[in-house]
C-alpha cells in the first residue's frame, strides 16, 4: 500500500455524494434550427454510495442525463445536486466510462491510467506509482508499456476501469460500459466492476440496455420512457450485498421476480421506441 | 488492497511456432523479397535502357529530350567544373535553404492556425467559406507578386514554398482536430483538465497522425515553391541553373538538375519518415503489411 489517494481516502462514507436530480429537462438546437428535447421533466435521487441502473430504450436520453450530472453540459431547465451543491460546470470528483474506450491510443497502459492523479497535479513519481498499484489491481500486471491497440477489448476496459477509479471518484459515471464485450468477458467485467465498487463505494449511475446486468449491479434500477425521456418507473433491488458472482445470482428467485417486473415496465416503452423507428424508417 | 482477477491471469505472451513451419516461412520471405528486387532492376533498365537506345538510335531526337549518358556527363561537369552561377554547392544550398525556410515557416503557421480554427467552431464558420476560395486560386502566381514585390533575393522564394506547403499542412491540421475523439475529451474534462491541458494531451498528439502525413506532401511543395520562384527571377539557385539551361536548348542540365532535386527530396523523405515513426509509434502496424503464407 503506502500510497495515498488526493481526493478522498478510501472507505470514506463521510464525504459520499449523493445526487439529486429534480425537474431536469434538456433541449438541443438541431443543425436545421428546430428544437429537439432530449429529456424532459427527469426526477431521480441516487443515495450516497448506491449503485443506480438507468435503462430504457434507444435515444430516450439516458446518455444525456449523465452528460448534465458530469456537468459536461448545462441543463436547459431544472437542477442537478451533487452532495447537496448545485452542478455547474464540471462536478469535482467524477469519473465517465464509455462504451467505446476513451483511452488515448497513442499513451501506454500506464500513462493512460496516470491521467487522472496527473491532471489533479499529482507528482509524476506518486502518480506512477498509485498507477502500477491500479494496473495490478485490475489484473494488468506486466502490461504497463503496452499501447492499447496491443491489447484485448477485455483488457482495454480493465485499463478504462482503472483509469477511473484511479482518482478514487466520488461519483462513477458508466455509459454501456460493458455493452460492445462479448458475453463471457462482459460477466468477469461485471464481477471485477462489483468489487472494486464494493471497495471504494463511489454513487454509481450506470446505463445499461441489458436487464439482467441492471438487476444483478444494482441497489435501485430506474427505467425511462422513450423520447422524450423521463423516469417512468423505479425499482429497488433488493437482493443482498456482496453479490458474489453475476452469474449465479442469474438463477435466484427474487432476481427473476425482479427482472420481471422490470421487464413488464420497460417492454411498453421498447415497442413504442421501435414502433417510432419503424415509421421513420417507412 | 487485493489483486481483483479472478480465475484468469493474463500475462504477455510469447508466440511460438515449430520450427520447420518458422524456417519455411523464412524461406518464403527471401524468395519474395528477391522477386520484388529482381522486378524493380529490370524495371529501371528497361526505362533508362530504353531511354537511351531509343535516342541512340534517332527514333527519338535526343536534341530535345536529353539522353542518359549525356545527363550523367552534365552531372558531373556541373559537379566538377560548376556553373556560371558558382559552384553547385553554393547554389544547392540557396535553393535548399529557401525550401527549408519555407517547410517550417509553411508548417509552423498551418499547424497553429489549422488547430486554432479546428477547435473554435465559430471561428472556423466564419473563415472556412475564404479559406476554400483562396485554396482554389492558383497560388504558384503569387510568386510572380512576390519577386516584384520583395526582389530577388532569398525571401520571396521562402515565401512562395511556404504560401505551397501551408494550404497543405493547415487543411490536415483542420482536419485532424475535427477527428478528435470527443468520448476522450469528455473523459478528460471530466477529470478536472483545463483547456490547455485538453489539447496537451488529447488535440495535438490526435492531430499529429494528420499533420505528419501532411509533411511528406509538403516537403515537395516547399521545393516546388523554391525552384519556380527561382525560375522566375533569381540571382542564385537550381531553379536559375534550370531556366538558363532552357535558353541554352540544353535539356540534359534540366534532367541533371530534376536528378539532383529527386535525391534531396528522397532523403528528405526518408527523415520525415523517421520523424513520423519515433512520434506515431503507438499506432497499430498497418494490417497489409502481414502476409497470408
Amino acid at each position: 500500500m503506502g500510497v495515498t489517494h488526493r481526493i478522498r481516502p478510501p472507505a470514506d462514507a463521510g464525504n459520499d455524494a449523493g445526487i439529486e436530480i429534480a425537474g431536469l429537462t434538456k433541449r438541443y438546437l438541431t443543425p436545421k434550427g428546430e428544437t429537439f428535447t432530449a429529456i424532459r421533466e427527469v426526477a431521480l435521487s441516487v443515495e450516497p454510495g448506491q449503485f443506480c441502473s438507468i435503462v430504457g430504450p434507444t435515444g430516450c436520453g439516458k446518455s444525456t442525463t449523465l452528460a448534465q450530472v458530469s456537468g459536461l453540459e448545462r441543463p436547459s431547465e431544472g437542477s442537478v445536486r451533487v452532495a447537496g451543491h448545485l452542478v455547474e460546470g464540471i462536478t469535482d470528483g467524477v469519473s465517465y466510462m464509455f462504451q467505446a474506450d476513451a483511452l488515448f491510443p497513442w499513451k501506454s497502459v500506464l500513462n493512460n491510467v496516470m491521467m487522472g492523479p496527473v491532471l489533479l497535479g499529482t507528482p509524476k513519481r506518486e502518480a506512477t506509482l498509485l498507477a502500477r498499484d491500479w494496473i495490478r489491481r485490475v489484473g494488468l500486471a506486466g502490461f504497463e508499456d503496452r499501447y492499447p491497440h496491443q491489447l484485448s477489448g477485455g483488457m482495454r476496459k480493465r485499463v478504462a476501469m482503472a483509469a477511473a477509479l484511479i482518482n478514487n471518484p466520488r461519483i462513477l459515471l458508466m455509459d454501456e460500459p460493458f455493452g460492445a464485450l462479448d458475453v463471457q468477458t462482459k460477466a468477469i467485467m461485471q464481477n471485477e466492476l462489483l468489487k472494486l465498487w464494493e471497495e471504494l463505494r463511489p454513487s454509481v449511475l450506470f446505463i445499461t440496455h441489458d436487464l439482467d446486468e441492471a438487476v444483478a449491479l444494482s441497489d435501485r434500477v430506474v427505467i425511462m420512457t422513450s423520447s422524450p425521456g423521463t423516469v417512468k418507473d423505479v425499482f429497488d433491488i433488493d437482493l443482498p450485498r456482496p453479490r458474489g458472482n453475476v452469474q449465479e445470482i442469474r438463477h435466484e428467485e427474487r432476481f427473476l421476480e425482479l427482472q420481471g417486473q422490470i421487464w413488464e415496465s420497460l417492454k411498453d416503452e421498447v415497442t413504442r421506441a421501435y414502433a417510432k423507428t419503424a415509421g421513420a424508417a417507412a | 488492497m487485493t489483486a481483483l482477477v479472478q480465475g484468469e491471469t493474463v500475462k504477455p505472451q510469447q508466440q511460438q511456432q515449430s520450427a520447420p513451419a518458422a524456417q519455411a516461412g523464412r524461406k518464403t520471405h527471401r524468395r519474395r523479397t528477391t522477386a520484388i528486387w529482381a522486378g524493380r532492376a529490370i524495371l529501371a533498365v528497361a526505362v533508362v535502357g530504353g531511354w537511351q537506345w531509343f535516342t541512340d538510335q534517332g527514333w527519338v531526337d535526343k536534341f530535345f529530350f536529353g539522353q542518359p549518358s549525356e545527363i550523367w556527363n552534365s552531372l558531373v561537369k556541373l559537379f566538377t567544373e560548376g556553373t556560371a552561377f558558382g559552384t553547385i554547392w553554393e547554389n544547392l544550398w540557396v535553393t535548399m535553404q529557401e525550401a527549408c525556410l519555407g517547410f517550417l515557416l509553411g508548417t509552423f503557421v498551418g499547424v497553429v492556425l489549422g488547430l486554432l480554427l479546428g477547435s473554435n467552431k465559430y471561428l472556423s464558420a466564419v473563415v472556412g467559406p475564404y479559406i476554400k476560395i483562396v485554396n482554389s486560386i492558383p497560388r504558384i502566381v503569387l510568386g510572380s507578386i512576390f519577386i516584384v514585390a520583395f526582389g530577388l533575393g532569398v525571401f520571396p522564394k521562402v515565401l512562395l514554398a511556404a504560401v505551397l506547403v501551408f494550404f497543405v499542412v493547415f487543411f490536415n491540421a483542420f482536419q485532424g482536430v475535427r477527428e478528435v475523439d470527443q468520448n476522450l475529451v469528455a473523459n478528460v474534462r471530466v477529470l478536472g483538465a483545463s483547456p490547455v491541458q485538453v489539447a496537451v494531451h488529447v488535440t495535438i498528439p490526435s492531430a499529429m497522425t494528420w499533420i505528419i502525413a501532411s509533411l511528406h506532401t509538403a516537403f515537395g511543395f516547399a521545393i516546388i515553391g523554391a525552384l519556380v520562384a527561382e525560375v522566375l527571377g533569381a540571382q542564385q539557385g537550381i531553379g536559375l541553373i534550370i531556366s538558363q539551361a532552357q535558353g541554352t536548348f540544353d535539356p540534359n542540365t534540366v534532367f541533371a538538375c530534376m536528378v539532383i532535386i529527386a535525391v534531396i527530396t528522397l532523403a528528405a523523405e526518408y527523415l520525415i519518415s523517421l520523424l513520423e515513426h519515433t512520434l506515431l509509434k503507438w499506432r497499430p502496424p498497418n494490417r497489409s503489411e502481414a502476409q497470408a503464407i
